[in-house]
């Protein structure tokens, strides 16, 4: 898509930008004081501003600060709750690091971390100080962290040519770009060399010898370009992300990709490093590749692979493993595939077989619309220096001896025939040894036992036999023959070889996985998914494997379930959590807690953690990449097949509840319906009868009429009641809330008893400017008519009642009182169980209109309570908790 | 021709029908029967009613059904006829499209009153301008309204409300039918506003708002606007 084609913002840009600003909203805010070089003042400004911080309330704590003795910068602590480091015992000296779970139990809203590149001592959680901060800023502590650029992982390449020295403290870039204020600490470097000649810096001694090697003025001006360009790149980005939401139209490009090529050679390093700063500055994603052929890769390869690939992961990259046996293509498939417009590979060194840059013309001839990058090789040829290429090399001394062996043996045994059948045959036969042997064995051994075999041939049966001379020479020519075809035959068959061995080892990977799927599949339970879980990964990486899960509450479980195959002692424990907690790896072979025995992987799931997968491996070197990535997969499908289980029992119970929900409903409904309709009937009738006797005048049975009028709304009272309680006790009662005016209510509840209220003073006294509430107004109708018609019922004809409403803190409440005799001692207890007569009742009654008010209240969460007034007769309340903002107090239209 | 109005009752209680059929054949109305939902859909075809008394616990189908089928090709007045304690389904039947609602069991006055008025709003007679209730006198074509024969000020909003009452007299309206009407259908959440604005126009148009005569508040479901006598 042409960068101006559209105007309208892209909704993934606009999620993406959305998303960025809700995280950074959730999150703790980072601020990075940022410095070409150690003196420019980071740490000075830092608690400046924490002072400042201080001032407007604000709660500051200082985590770690480094004033190097500078008596400026010292001063400036004065004031500052200091949290006081960690001592940590390694190998007998004590080494002092930050308190990371004293900061976050202290919890304050800001946090000072000096010196964000800094390598903890071993035996610290985390081996790096900038995910001591990340987990701060997770536990919601903003933190406020100093930074030189040298220490930026994408520049540390660039600042070691510039300067000479080799920076081993690195930051990830990401860290970088997660800050949400960076503040850039500029002086000129003159006035830098002067603070450090006035020994404001360093130490006198110490400052003579910085002057000379590192603050050199060259390099500090150098280094000053980069760490503002940088800044400015930020801001950059800054401002397209704001044009992005602004929409407005800007010469942004967006959507693109750049493919970058790797390989298990050192120089790949600063490829990537090189490919991040392209990506960053064209605002490109970009995919790291890594192209897996049949070639044998060394152990030392491999991990430097892996440590490339980290590297790649950790500064952003996607990363893709392919497999090829031409890398030109792979490449070109993948940018395809990902619809890049831009491949990056390094210049690479000339080797045995592929001649001195193959990859790269390969490339260009075949890569039509595609760009291509070529990235210079620096300086340092690394530990790689001219490794033969030559499929397979590490055959061991026993096949170096065998091959020769066996073809010599061969040889020999032919001697005594050599007469009858001629010694060219023989030759045959010695070639016919050597191509069988590369099944067995590596081409090494394979060439010295060609070497072997042309030797003994010469020897033994070339005439004149017995010297190493060779009379005929057409037989000079059939050796040299002999010999290529040996040597091409090894050759070819050893590489075919191992490319089955890779093709096999593939195989073996997608047939685990296949494996696990299946039995992931055709698990209909948590348990077996769990066991499933377990038994394939100990089968497949040779490892004993623990299961913690997440328990309904989002609690980790106090132990590994009982399909785990290893138990866990209290530190083990401990760092299972702390990957469950912060859903990232942790353990061994990893940079957090790297001294546990096992690896903990945590199973994501929908809202929290489903459980923490330990693998602890039976052998003692590390998963390859290869493995690791398999081990990946095996916990995504894992992690996928316990959402599934879960959602299915989810599923189930929500089944039966609405089930026997839909049960309940149609037999009250039906039961309603058949204890009613005879009512209505009963009712309808009689006022039809009643109203055509007063047209006829017939008195006694106006009189009668009347009476099964009265009977009948008694006998429906009582239905009504028996359905709310039966209602009641089936817990099938959810208010449903709506913002209610309680005088209305209260009306409308006086309304329906206007016939029983009849010749009674009722005074209703409500709260002036009382606010609407939210209750369901049904429900609280019913239960304050319930508490009227008993006030009704258990006083005297013609005495007055009061109700009473108001909103009282968090509560509304509702008062109905009355001036009949009052409660006795038991009914004060007792009034509101169900079937509950008071002594001495007029009336009938069955005594369930209260025990129904206070269920309905319940529902509400609120409370009913009955007592008598000072001034006699009794009093009922109903209070329900106001919950939400009144909306009397909102701005109506 | 018989132009006495023909009223359908969809009931499967032989009681409540011989009810219905006592009370409104009494005051004029002419009475058709249907047992079941599925028999009543097909008569409210067939005999092309003025009025459907419509009970909701049939025997065949949900009388929910029964109201959104008629619906779906027929503006006759539905009055749906239930149980108590199912506001829920009252309010849910009147949202989708039924007239008024009656509890059983019911008072045949009621009956009677809650028919006229449901006939009356979907007579073809030209809408009248002028409303008369107790000493309230509302005339719309002029926007003005009296209290013993004393104009008074309304907000617009609050008049929006009466009139939208007055063109509705004597029949239940639903809070969310309320909201959508006079403050436009994004706002059918905002429950709060009628609460307030009821109670604001019952000070101004009510003898006692404590006590109010003219605007009824129909439990858990809406508001009434009593009709003329």
């Amino acid at each position: 898509m042409s960068p101006t084609e559209n105007t309208r913002p892209d909704p993934d840009i606009l999620l993406h930008a959305l998303k960025k600003e809700e995280e950074r909203a959730a999150k703790a805010k980072l601020k990075i004081f940022f410095g070409m070089c150690a003196g420019v003042g980071k740490t000075y400004d830092m608690l400046s501003a924490a002072h400042d911080a201080r001032t407007k309330g604000i709660d500051v704590v200082i985590g770690i600060v480094e004033t190097h003795k500078r008596p400026e910068t010292e001063a400036l602590l004065a004031g500052l709750e200091v949290v006081p480091r960690k001592k940590i015992d390694y190998r007998g000296t004590a080494i002092e690091e930050m308190d990371l779970d004293a900061i976050i139990a202290r919890k304050p809203k800001l946090v000072l971390v000096d010196e964000l590149a800094h390598s903890n001592a071993p035996g610290s959680r985390h081996t790096k100080r900038y995910q001591d901060v990340e987990e701060l800023l997770d536990n919601g502590i903003d933190v406020y962290s100093t930074l030189n650029v040298q220490h930026l992982e994408s520049r540390a390449d660039a600042v070691a040519q510039i300067t000479g020295s080799v920076i081993r403290e690195t930051v990830p870039d990401s860290v970088f770009e997660r800050a949400d204020d960076i503040e850039v600490i500029d002086i000129p470097p003159d006035e830098l060399l002067k603070r450090l000649a006035e020994g404001k810096v360093y130490a006198p001694e110490r400052s003579q010898q910085a002057i000379q090697n590192f603050f050199r003025k060259g390099n500090l001006t150098a280094l000053r370009e980069m760490s503002l360009r940088l800044t400015a790149e930020r801001v950059d980005h800054q401002l397209r992300d704001y044009m992005r939401t602004e929409q407005i139209v800007g010469p942004w490009k967006s959507g693109q990709r750049i493919i970058v090529g790797i390989s298990a050679s050192p120089h790949s390093i600063s490829v990537i490093r090189w490919a991040r700063r392209l990506s960053y500055t064209m605002n490109a994603t970009w995919v790291v590749v890594c192209v897996e052929t049949s070639n044998p890769i060394h152990e030392e390869d491999k991990e430097q692979l892996s440590k490339n690939i980290q590297l790649a992961r950790e500064l952003g990259a996607e990363v893709v493993t392919t497999a090829d046996e031409d890398v030109a293509n792979a490449l070109i498939r993948v940018a395809r595939e990902q619809n890049a417009t831009q491949i990056l590979v390094g210049k690479s060194r000339p080797t045995f077989f592929s001649g001195s840059q193959r990859l790269i013309e390969d490339l260009i001839q075949k890569s039509k619309n595609v760009d291509i990058y070529v990235v210079g090789q620096e300086t340092e040829a690394g530990p790689e220096k001219g490794r033969s290429r030559i499929p397979g090399t590490q055959s061991s001394l026993m096949q170096y001896a065998l091959a020769p062996a066996i073809v010599v043996l061969i040889a020999l045994s032919c001697f005594p025939f050599a007469h009858l059948i001629g010694y060219e045959t023989v030759s045959l036969i010695i070639l016919l040894t050597v191509s069988l042997l590369p099944l067995r064995m590596g081409p090494g051994p394979v060439l010295v036992a060609a070497a072997a075999g042309a030797v003994t041939w010469d020897f033994f049966f070339i005439p004149p036999l017995f010297t190493f001379s060779i009379g005929h020479p057409e037989d000079i020519l059939m050796l040299g023959v002999y010999f290529i075809v040996a040597l091409v035959t090894g050759v070819l068959s050893a590489r075919v070889r191992a490319r089955e061995k890779a093709v096999r080892h593939r195989e073996e990977r997608t047939a685990a996985l296949f494996a696990l799927t299946k039995d992931l599949s055709s698990a209909h339970s948590q348990e077996e998914v769990i066991k499933a879980a377990v038994s394939n990964i100990k089968k497949y990486f040779d490892a004993d494997v623990a299961m913690i899960l997440g328990e309904a509450d989002g609690e980790i479980a106090p132990a590994p379930h009982p399909a785990s195959s290893m138990t866990l002692d209290a530190k083990e424990y401990g760092v299972a959590s702390w990957s469950y907690w912060n859903e990232k790896k942790a353990g061994k072979y990893t940079d957090t807690l790297p001294s546990a025995e096992a690896t903990y992987f945590p199973i994501s799931g929908p809202r929290y953690p489903l459980g923490v997968i330990g693998v602890r491996l039976l052998r003692e070197e590390k998963l390859t990449v290869d493995e690791e990535t398999s081990l990946d997969n095996f916990i995504a499908q894992i992690a996928s097949a316990m959402e599934r289980e879960l959602l299915n029992d989810v599923n189930k119970k929500s089944i039966v509840v609405a089930e026997s929900e839909r049960l309940y409903k149609i037999l009250f409904n039906s039961i309603s319906h058949e204890l009613r309709t005879p009512i209505a009937a009963i009712m309808g009738a009689s006022e039809n009868l009643s109203k055509a006797f007063e047209k006829s005048g017939t008195e006694p049975a106006q009189a009668y009429t009347k009476e099964i009028h009265t009977a009948t709304e008694r006998l429906n009272r009582l239905v009504a009641n028996l359905l709310d309680m039966s209602r009641l006790e089936s817990g099938m009662i959810q208010p449903k809330m709506d913002w209610c005016d309680v005088h209305d209510l209260i009306n409308v509840s006086l309304r329906g008893l206007e016939g029983e209220l009849a010749g009674r003073k009722v005074t209703v006294t409500v709260q002036p400017e009382m606010p609407l509430v939210k209750l369901d107004f049904g429900l609280i109708e019913q239960a304050l008519t319930n508490l009227i018609h008993n006030a009704v019922v258990h006083t005297q004809e013609g005495s007055p009642i009061e109700v009473n409403a108001g909103v009282e803190g968090k509560e509304c409440f509702i008062v109905v009182a009355d001036n009949g005799a009052g409660l006795s001692k038991n009914d004060v207890n007792r009034v509101f169980e169900k079937f509950y007569r008071a002594e001495g009742l007029k009336g009938g009654g069955a005594g369930l209109g209260l025990p129904i008010a206070k269920g309905f209240v319940e529902a509400h969460k609120g409370t009913i309570s009955a007592k008598n007034r000072t001034s006699g007769g009794a009093e009922f309340m109903l209070r329900i908790p106001v919950t939400e903002a009144t909306p009397a107090e909102r701005a109506l239209p | 021709m018989n132009n006495k109005p023909v009223i359908l009752a969809i009931d499967d209680e032989i009681q409540i029908r011989r009810l219905l059929e006592m009370t409104l054949d009494a005051a004029g109305y002419t009475l058709r029967f249907a047992t079941t939902g599925n028999d009543g859909i097909r008569m409210a075809a067939s005999e092309r009613p003025d009025l459907i008394v419509l009970d909701l616990g049939l025997p065949d189908i949900d009388g929910m059904d029964v109201l959104k089928k008629i619906r779906e090709w027929a503006t006759i007045p539905i009055l749906v006829l239930s149980v108590r304690s199912s506001e829920a389904d009252i309010v849910g039947c009147l949202d989708a499209g039924a007239d008024d609602y009656l509890v059983k069991p019911f008072r045949t006055n009621e009956l009677l009153a809650r028919v006229r008025a449901a006939l009356r709003h979907r007579s073809v007679l030209p809408e009248k301008e002028l409303f008369t209730i107790s000493n309230l006198t509302v005339d719309l074509s002029a926007r003005l309204v009296k209290k013993k024969h004393e104009q008074i000020k309304l907000t617009a909003t609050e008049y929006a409300l009466l009139a939208l009452f007055v063109k509705n007299a004597g029949r239940v309206l639903t809070h969310r039918f309320i909201l959508e009407q006079v403050w436009g259908p994004t706002h059918t959440e905002e429950a709060e506003y009628t609460r307030i604005y009821v109670a604001q126009l019952r000070k101004k148009i009510e003898d006692n708002p404590s006590n109010p005569k003219i605007i009824i508040t129909e439990s858990g479901i809406g508001y009434r606007m009593v009709g003329e006598e």
